[in-house]
Formats: C-alpha cells, structure tokens, sequence
C-alpha cells in the first residue's frame, strides 16, 4: 500500500513522539500528584506556565537547557500556590485548580502580549543527539534515536517513577497519603509534606511538558498554545492506575493519533483536522467501554487531610 | 470518590442553629462575600498600574458598561440566560455527588441541533411550537451525549471525570464536523449553519434586547434549588451524593438515580446551548465554543450550591465579562486580564470561607 511509505512512517512516528512526549510529562506529574491524594486540575496552567517561562528564557539566553529549566521552574512556581492552598490550608481542590488555569491562562498571555505585542517571534531548531547505529535504522532510527536530549530524559524518568513507586520508602509514603493518609500520619510520616513535595514534582514535570511544546514543539509561544493537553494528562494518569508504564503508552496512542492529521497530509491524503482530533478520545473510550473495570482511584482523592479529624 | 467528596448537606441540628443566627448569617455571607471583592480590587489594580492603566479608569468602565449602560445591562442579563442554565445543570449533578464535567460538549452540541433543526422547523410550524420544541431538542441533545457516561458510571463504576472529559473533547470536535460538513449554510462562505432570524428567536423582555432566556436560566437554578432542598427526589439524591453505600443500603436504587442525575444535568447543559442560540447567537459557527462551564464551576462550589448565591456570583461574572470585552476594546487592556481578576477572586474567596470556618468552629468549641 502506498499510504505506508517510509516518509509516511517516519513522519508519523516523530509526529507522535514529539506530541506524546509534553503528554508523558505532564501525565507522570499527574499521576505522582494523584497517588499522594491531589487531584491536580492546575496542572493546564502548570504546564501553560512552564511553555512561557521555557520560551522566554530560551528566547533571551538562547539556551535550551536554561528554558528547559526555567519552564521547570514555571509549572513549579504555580504548583507552590497549589500546595500552599490546597495541601497547607486544605481547600477545595477543584476550585483552586480551575483558579490556577484561568489565572496562569489570563497571566501569560497578558505577559506575552506586553512583551512581544503581537509579534511571535521563532526560536532557533533545537541541539538533537544522534545515539550511534540505532541512528541508522530505517524508519525507527530518525524518528527516535535522533531527538533532542529532553525527550531521552523524559523516557528516562518512566524508569524512575517505576522504580520510585515500587521499592522505595517514598513510594510507599505516596501511596498511603492518597489511601489512608490517617494511618501515614499515626506512622510518623508528615501527610502535608509528602503531597507538597508530590504537588511541586508535578509542577516541574508539567512546565518541563509545556516548555517542551514552546521549545522543541512549536519552536514559538502562543498564548493558551497547551489547547488542552493538561486535561489529556488528567485522563492518562487515571487510566494508568498508577503504573508509569501505562503513562507511556497512552501517551504515545495520544501522541500518534495527533500527529496522524500531518503525516496524511504528508502521504496526500486529505481528512478534516476535527475528525482525526476525535480518534484518540473515541479510542479510549471504546477501551473504557470494551474493559469496563474499576479506574481504581486512591481512595482518599480530592480531600484535604487535617490532622486529628474523624 | 465521589461520595467523599461532596459536600454533606447539614444534620438538622445545624439548620435548626442557622436559622436562629439568620440575621447574623447574612451579615457573614456579606463580609465573606465583598471582602474578596474588596481584596481583588486592590490586587487587580496593583497589576493594572504595573500595566500602565488606571484602575479606576478602568473599573468605573466595566461598572458603567456592564451595570449601567442600558446597552451593557441589556447584555450582562441576556448573557446570564446560558449561565444560569450551567449552574443548575452543576448543582444538580455535584449534589448527587457526580462530577459531570462534561457540560462544555453538552451545551454546543445542544447548540448546534437547535440552530440546525430551528430554521427547518420555523418553515413548518408556528414560532411558539418551533421555540418549544428547539428547546427540547437542545436539552435531549445534551442529555444523549452523557448517556456512555451515565451507564458506564452506573453498572460499571467507571469514574466520570475521565469519562465526561473524553466525551467533552469528542462533542466539541463532533460538533465541529456538523456545523462543517453536514449542517453548512450553502450561501455563506465562513462554515456555520443557517441563521435564525431575530424575530424567531425566543421573545425579548418588554422594549429591551434582553432575552427572555435568563428567566429560563432563573426559573432553572430556583427550582433546582428547591426540589435538592425541599423535596423527597432532592433528599434520594442528596443520600446517593453524601455516601452512595449507604444509599444502596437504605435501598435506593443508585443505578437509575445516577442515569437520570445525568440526563437532567446534561439536558440543562443542553439547554443553555439552546438558549444561546436561540436568544443570542442564531446560529453557530464552526470552532465556535464558549467554554463556559469550566469558569462555572467554581462560581457553583463557592455558592455551596445554593440557588440565590449562584444567580448573584452568575450576575458578577456576567458584568465583568461584558464589561472587560469591551474595555478591552476601549482602553487597550487586553481581554486576558478578565481570567487574572476571576483566578483571584476566587482564590481569595476559598480563602475568605476557610477562615470564616474556622472561626466558626472555634466558636462551637
């Protein structure tokens, strides 16, 4: 068949890791932040910070390290607002975090209309490392072995998670804050650091998601340019059910089918953009619908732990 | 989850000491309600000055456009009509302790069968009937589109959060296929279906351009207000919200309430995108979508899901959305700004109830 053409292929393969990656982001951030008890619903904003301050910082310093950081340091710096309120005070979490989205959608667009106007100005194509003789493979090689080292790092870190959730103490101490967080506190753990810590990890890992978007992805910042896909994030971590590896593959299943609108355009063949856009949430819905089992939620989700409550 | 969640209404106890501290109560309401206000003024302003703009410039014209402009009130009170309709479709759902976060899909499909379906049937039928039966198609578009939701949540226990999400996603992008390629306006050149003319519209108030569809939106938040509070259906689903197990036990059947709780929820969803085409729009246009149910959303919690709270916070959300488009217009302030002064208003009224309730307890103790 001509569709699946080498180009085709590779396209759709770059396409999807480059559209999957922000997604396994953003995704483990969520399922961290989720595990610990914190329904993370800022994480849109987290994530629309991390793109603004990851651009400006790249634009300015013209490095991409730094704007990685800095977009970082961004989705951190909203998820501080989310810890202070949320895990410290203990309000309500749904209403903090559609706060912080609007209010991280609002700022960085006022931020970036002050500063560029409406200008929109490009950042150069980012450093990529070709891994030797993988680089070759046809197909495969291109779309994977040579990419930027960001996207190896976020790889890196499904391991990680894995590792952190499965033999450490930390792990464990996630677990139980989001589970039974009483009998964490009764066990000498501090239930309020270990969902702050989870909260402020997830805003690192979101902004490094939206910085990935502005810098490598689109290569500009425009405002509310992360259309959505903090919610994507929501979704993946709670059909992951707590296993990073889950995150990776749905990421890429998302990943793929965004790319699939460019690379038919790249093999000729020309469907609606809304179509196409409909193929990931139909197919996960079709999963949820086929499998039909229990999402397996911590139990104690979206509620705020006060110490000596009944 | 969810039962955890939702916030369990008050023991009888607790409302026989309410209604004696009534006076007292509405005097708190005020502080907790207009400090925040107060507070946001002051932060907002700070960032106007840092913008270069002067805040009393600015807010003596959102008050002026959106309070008292009869143009901007007329505006302010037909925008509410859809409002009001989300926030009943919200406290419906979240008392029954299900999150139907779906509303944003529920409400433009809603839109785009009645603006497809509006101007067929006017040809056909008298406006009254067309109007009546548009509204019906808006609400049952709605509540079709949460149905895969509503039995997976019921005889499956799939959480509805990811459920209405995925589906929200899905019916904005459905949505747009329909307006692009099936209900098309073959005379216009932007995609968008066929315009309803204005005196087919749902009726204008008196000699005013507000349409009467903010007295749907009223009517919709007061009797949901009083059939959760006041009636023997509201109290079922207050139970099923509060702790489902133990409604199961008390032998409620939580399936079926769950499947309606749904369809009324998204019918009221569906039922604002009625109204908004049917009172203000007159068609819809392709990638047109509002949005609106995610800002909704915390308006309805910091109401804690009373009915007369709602339509105040609806009206002040209403006011500053006008008033801010067109001060955007007018004086250079991006309309952007509008989202920073809501994400702090409702930050610092979270706060404001938190420490309010503390007091409370201590007070008890």
């Amino acid at each position: 068949m001509a569709l699946f053409t080498e180009a085709f292929l590779t396209a759709l393969l770059a396409g999807a890791i480059s559209a999957g990656i922000p997604l396994l982001l953003v995704g483990l951030g969520e399922q961290m932040s989720e595990k610990s008890g914190v329904l993370n619903i800022g994480i849109e904003g987290m994530m629309l910070a991390g793109a603004y301050t990851g651009f400006l910082i790249a634009w300015k310093t013209e490095s991409m390290g730094l704007g990685f950081l800095a977009g970082a340091g961004g989705g951190m710096f909203v998820a501080l607002f989310m810890a202070v309120l949320c895990v410290r005070l203990g309000l309500n979490q749904i209403v903090i975090g559609i706060s912080l989205t609007l209010g991280a959608e609002g700022a960085t667009a006022i931020l970036h209309y002050f500063q560029f106007s409406r200008t929109y100005p490009r950042l150069p194509a980012t450093l990529k490392w070709d891994i030797p003789f993988l680089h070759d493979i046809p197909v495969v090689g291109p779309a994977l072995f040579g990419r930027e080292p960001i996207v190896y790092f976020a790889l890196f870190l499904v391991s990680v998670f894995a590792y952190l959730y499965r033999r450490t103490h930390f792990g464990l101490a996630l677990q139980a804050a989001g589970d039974k967080p009483a009998a964490l506190d009764s066990s000498g753990v501090d239930v309020l650091k270990v969902r702050a810590v989870a909260v402020l990890t997830t805003g690192a890992l979101a902004g490094l998601g939206g910085a990935f978007m502005a810098i490598v992805g689109a290569g500009i910042f425009v405002p509310f340019m992360t259309h959505g896909n903090g919610f994507i994030g929501i979704v993946l971590a709670m059909l992951a059910r707590g296993r990073p590896l889950w995150v990776l593959g749905g990421a890429t299943l998302f990943g793929a089918c965004l790319s699939l609108t460019t690379a038919l355009q790249v093999a000729g063949i020309d469907i609606p953009t809304d179509v196409i856009q409909m193929l990931p949430f139909a197919a996960v819905m079709v999963v949820l619908i086929v499998l039909g089992s229990k999402a397996n939620l911590p139990v104690s989700l979206g509620t705020a732990y006060a110490r000596g409550e009944r | 989850m969810t039962s955890e969640m939702a916030i369990a209404p008050d023991s009888g106890e607790n409302e026989r000491k309410s209604r004696l501290n009534m006076r007292d109560d509405r005097l708190h309401f005020l502080i907790i309600t207009i400090g925040p206000v107060l507070a946001t003024l002051v932060i907002a302003s700070f960032i106007l000055m840092a913008m270069g703009v002067s805040p009393l410039d600015y807010y003596g014209y959102i008050f002026q456009r959106g309070m008292l402009s009869p143009s901007g009130v007329q505006a302010t009170l037909t925008r509410m009509g859809p409002l009001l309709l989300i926030a009943a479709s919200l406290i419906v759902c979240f008392r029954a302790g299900i999150w139907n976060l779906g509303g944003d899909a529920q409400f433009i499909l809603g839109a785009v069968f009645v603006a497809a379906a509006g101007p067929e049937l006017v040809a056909i039928l008298p406006v009254w009937l067309m109007l009546l039966l548009c509204l019906s198609i808006g609400a049952a578009a709605g509540a079709v589109w949460s149905l895969v939701p509503a039995f997976l949540r019921a005889y499956q226990g799939i959480n509805e959060i990811i459920t209405t999400m995925m589906m929200t996603f899905l019916g904005g992008s459905l949505a747009n296929v329909l307006v692009k390629l099936v209900f098309l306006d073959p005379e216009t050149t932007v995609p968008q279906t066929r315009t309803l003319a204005v005196s087919d519209r749902l009726p204008r108030l008196f000699d005013t351009t507000v349409s009467s569809g903010v007295l749907l939106g009223l009517a919709a938040v007061l009797i949901v207000h009083f059939t959760m509070n006041r009636t023997a259906f509201g109290l079922r689903l207050r139970i099923v919200g509060a702790n489902a197990k133990a409604a199961v036990h008390a032998g409620l059947p939580v399936a079926t309430l769950t499947v309606i709780v749904f369809s009324l929820s998204a019918g009221l969803a569906g039922l604002a995108g009625a109204v908004a085409v049917l009172g203000q729009t007159g068609n819809v246009r392709a990638d047109w979508n509002p949005a609106y149910t995610l800002t909704i959303v915390p308006l309805v919690f910091l109401a804690r899901f009373n009915g007369f709270a709602t339509i105040a916070f609806v009206f002040l959300f209403s006011v500053l959305s006008i008033g801010s488009e067109s001060a955007a217009r007018r004086l250079g302030v991006p309309n952007y700004f509008t989202l920073v002064t809501m994400a702090t208003l409702l930050i610092l009224m979270a706060v404001a109830e938190m420490i309010d309730q503390r007091r409370r307890k201590r007070k008890e103790v």
